[in-house]
């Protein structure tokens, strides 16, 4: 099997971290070689952060290179749209439709584009674009976007729903189970 | 039972398993999960000391005494280390002593791009370099091993894509050590007489080293189909050769990255037509292989900048691959930011509006350069922003006098702060430096540190004063104030600023993203009052942006600071009762 990529892209602090966790512990149980590669530091205040979730027979490189990536998971529109040349031919984006400026949109130094979901498909990508933030919230807390947008991501691997819950539960917080649960449910049936 | 770990994690595991009971380090990205990890199993004492000098100095006296140890640091940490390093090299170990280094190619939270591969070569001290997880977690445990069979303190070389990726490992059952300490004068008393007698030891160490390096397993020839080139690579470069040709060249692996073999890298140099080394950063690999009399090629193909990555390497090769689709739309950057409700906004704020000159600093506070508030003129190093103020002061005959501070965090002040005010105290220059406290130690994540109360482990610990340590070393104005209260942070700084001796404000309020930190109910915006001045947009908060004309405040990230509110001279952005 080919190596597959997954680009979890987003806004520092919107939790891209316990969606890689999630996916690589479900990738485990399936017995694939992975490799995550995750960013720590400065660049996790409110900046654009990048995960890379890769699995196949045997994984190399620990990150995503231009053109490889199989689906790019966005939790920020904005955050879509710059990764873009990220993607391989056929891939998808799932992004989430929330917007959040950026700094330089927030002093006026730039504009956050106008219709970007538009100029995506435009270029021929295949892009799944939603409102993942109202979902979480209906599902018990804005926190959960990224279980959210795991739930959405399923509809397109071949793992049954227990295994996804399974590798929910070994993720999240006890108390925040059911909560994590239904934020899936909700994703999956967007 | 396998499991997916992150490298650093598999360092500690490698602690673990290799029997380590003693770990002191100052946290540092891409370094710091070692410590945390390792501070959660029973059999490791594990402390964060307030700097790096001072973890390799208590490591290596936990090392002398019988007990197998380790510190930890990031690659500028090294620098602050490099006093110890360079004369344990000569006195040796008892029992093992291993000390993990992470690079930053690429400086994704860094302020340079040094290669620590080559304090192995300066301070002759065997280094081991990791690839992924699992060799992550096996070098460990032989560092410990080649330690004490060379005596020597051995080197983990981590970088920051294999400190941070996840990969999949082995976990086994721990080893116990425990060695008996003999005093030894003539080993463990650096002065003349006997470092004389040491350096020799050393030198035929690595003799003996280089020997080892010739058959070492984590030295490997993997052998290709086509021996047109042979690439000659370590750590994580490794991965990226391999991902774009597979098993078509031949590969020599080096795990070993210090001493390095000879006549290992020369038969296969001699196996195959062409050899190219790749390798971050500096070419490290290449010229020792330059000074074997091989003609090879690196950096004439290969940058000293930055990372590489599968598309670096596979286009210097002329393999295709596939270009991704440019949106073409002109996509604003989204540089990191200071959080909403971070404590340190309103004192910077306080800063820009009377147009200092500012010495920053190492920390979360260094985003205080960003715009709008762009209240920083100088980011060096720890510590570097106190005694820089000094000289800045001192020699112009007090012309800068009043028109400049220094800024520091607390865990900064308490690394290598404290030695740069004695020197204002003692050599007397008429300086104001400000203390950002807030409690921990932010940007690597929340450490606990000496000002805080509690220890790595969580549990209750001495905590400095530093109003009480400011004045001991002779600093007689030592102020504290709120920055979320504006006008007390103007009053205070200008006061101190004006007064005829150094000074000290300690700006003290906790991290805004601390679990016990209490948050109020967001602001909301009277939009009959809001007159899209644009006032409240000059302190740079996330969570303030204009909407169709008038401010508004994103409630999921509004902690209610109250900082906007002051500026506001239309009494528009309110605070909402609990």
């Amino acid at each position: 099997m080919k190596t597959k990529n997954v680009m979890i892209v987003g806004v520092g602090g919107q939790g891209s971290l316990l969606a890689s966790k999630l996916l690589g512990k479900l990738l485990l149980t399936k017995g694939y070689d992975i490799k995550v590669s995750e960013v720590h530091g400065m660049s996790q205040r409110g900046g654009s952060v990048v995960t890379y979730v890769r699995f196949g027979e045997k994984v190399y490189s620990p990150i995503i290179d231009k053109g490889e990536a199989d689906f790019i998971i966005s939790f920020e529109l904005l955050e879509a749209a710059r990764y873009t040349e990220y993607l391989k031919k056929g891939g998808k984006i799932i992004t989430n439709t929330q917007q959040i400026n950026p700094m330089p949109v927030i002093t006026g130094a730039a504009e956050y584009p106008e219709n970007l979901e538009e100029k995506i498909r435009l270029k021929g990508i295949d892009l799944i674009a939603f409102d993942a933030l109202k979902l979480a919230e209906e599902a018990g807390s804005s926190k959960a976007v990224n279980i959210v947008l795991m739930g959405m991501l399923s509809k397109f691997f071949d793992f049954t729903e227990d295994e996804w819950l399974n590798a929910i539960e070994t993720s999240v917080p006890a108390k925040f189970l059911d909560l994590n649960k239904k934020a899936f449910d909700l994703g999956a049936k967007a | 039972m396998k499991k997916l770990m992150l490298g650093n994690e598999a360092v500690a595991r490698g602690l673990y398993e290799g029997g380590c009971s003693f770990v002191s380090s100052y946290p540092g990205t891409p370094s710091t999960e070692i410590t945390e990890y390792a501070a959660k199993y029973d059999e490791i004492y594990a402390e964060w000391a307030p700097n790096e000098k001072v973890a390799m100095e208590s490591a290596f006296g936990a090392a002398l005494s019988g007990k197998r140890s380790f510190c930890g640091m990031k690659h500028v940490g090294l620098n602050v280390a490099a006093d110890p390093l360079f004369t344990i090299s000569y006195t040796g170990v008892n029992a093992g002593f291993v000390i993990g280094v992470a690079d930053d190619p690429g400086m994704h939270s860094s302020q340079n791009e040094q290669d620590s591969r080559h304090y192995a070569k300066a301070s002759k001290i065997p280094m081991l370099e990791p690839s992924d997880s699992s060799e992550a977690l096996e070098m460990t445990k032989l560092a410990f091993e080649l330690s004490e069979k060379f005596d020597t303190p051995v080197l983990i070389k981590m970088c920051t894509r294999v400190a941070h990726s996840q990969s999949i490992v082995e976990p086994s059952d721990r080893v116990e050590v425990q060695k008996s300490y003999e005093k030894t004068p003539e080993k463990y008393i650096m002065m003349p007489g006997n470092a004389k007698k040491r350096h020799p030891v050393v030198e035929d160490r690595t003799l003996a080293l280089v020997e080892y390096a010739e058959t070492a397993e984590i030295n490997r020839s993997e052998n290709g189909k086509d021996n047109s080139i042979g690439f000659i690579t370590s750590s994580t470069s490794y991965q990226y050769v391999k991902e774009v040709f597979g098993d078509k060249y031949s590969v020599l692996k080096l795990g070993m990255i210090y001493p390095m073999p000879e006549k290992l890298i020369k038969d296969f140099a001699e196996s195959v037509d062409r050899v190219v080394v790749v390798e971050e950063l500096d070419g490290f690999i290449e010229e020792h292989c330059n000074n074997l009399g091989l003609k090879v090629e690196g950096k004439e193909i290969f940058s000293l900048l930055d990372e590489l990555s599968q598309n670096i390497v596979a286009d210097k090769f002329g393999v295709t691959t596939e270009k991704g689709i440019v949106l073409g739309e002109n996509i604003p950057n989204r540089p990191p930011v200071m959080c909403a409700g971070c404590p340190h906004r309103g004192l910077f704020y306080t800063l820009a509006k009377n147009k200092l000159t500012v010495m920053g600093d190492i920390g979360c506070y260094t985003l205080g350069a960003v715009p709008p508030l762009a209240a920083i003129d100088t980011t060096i190093c720890m510590g570097a922003s106190i005694s820089g103020l000094h000289g800045f002061n001192k020699a112009n005959n007090g012309e800068n006098d009043g028109k400049t501070v220094a800024v520091i965090g607390d865990s900064t002040f308490m690394h290598s702060g404290m030695t740069g005010l004695v020197n204002i105290a003692y050599n007397s220059s008429n300086s104001t430096v400000i203390i950002l406290d807030n409690s921990i130690t932010g940007m690597t994540g929340h450490q606990q540190n000496p000002t805080t109360g509690y220890n790595l482990k969580g549990d209750p610990a001495s905590k400095i004063n530093l109003e009480a340590l400011c004045k001991a070393v002779g600093i007689n104005r030592v102020r504290v104030v709120d920055p979320y209260n504006l006008a007390e942070c103007e009053t205070v700084i200008k006061e101190e600023l004006s007064a005829e001796e150094p000074s000290v404000v300690i700006s003290r309020r906790p991290c805004a993203l601390l679990k016990y930190v209490k948050h109020n109910k967001p602001l909301v915006v009277d939009s009959t009052k809001c007159k899209s001045c644009k006032m409240c947009m000059k302190i740079g908060c996330p969570a303030i942006s204009i909407k169709n004309g008038i401010a508004d405040i994103d409630n999921t990230l509004c902690t209610g600071c109250g900082v906007c509110s002051q500026l506001c001279k239309f009494d528009a952005l309110k605070a909402q009762e609990d």
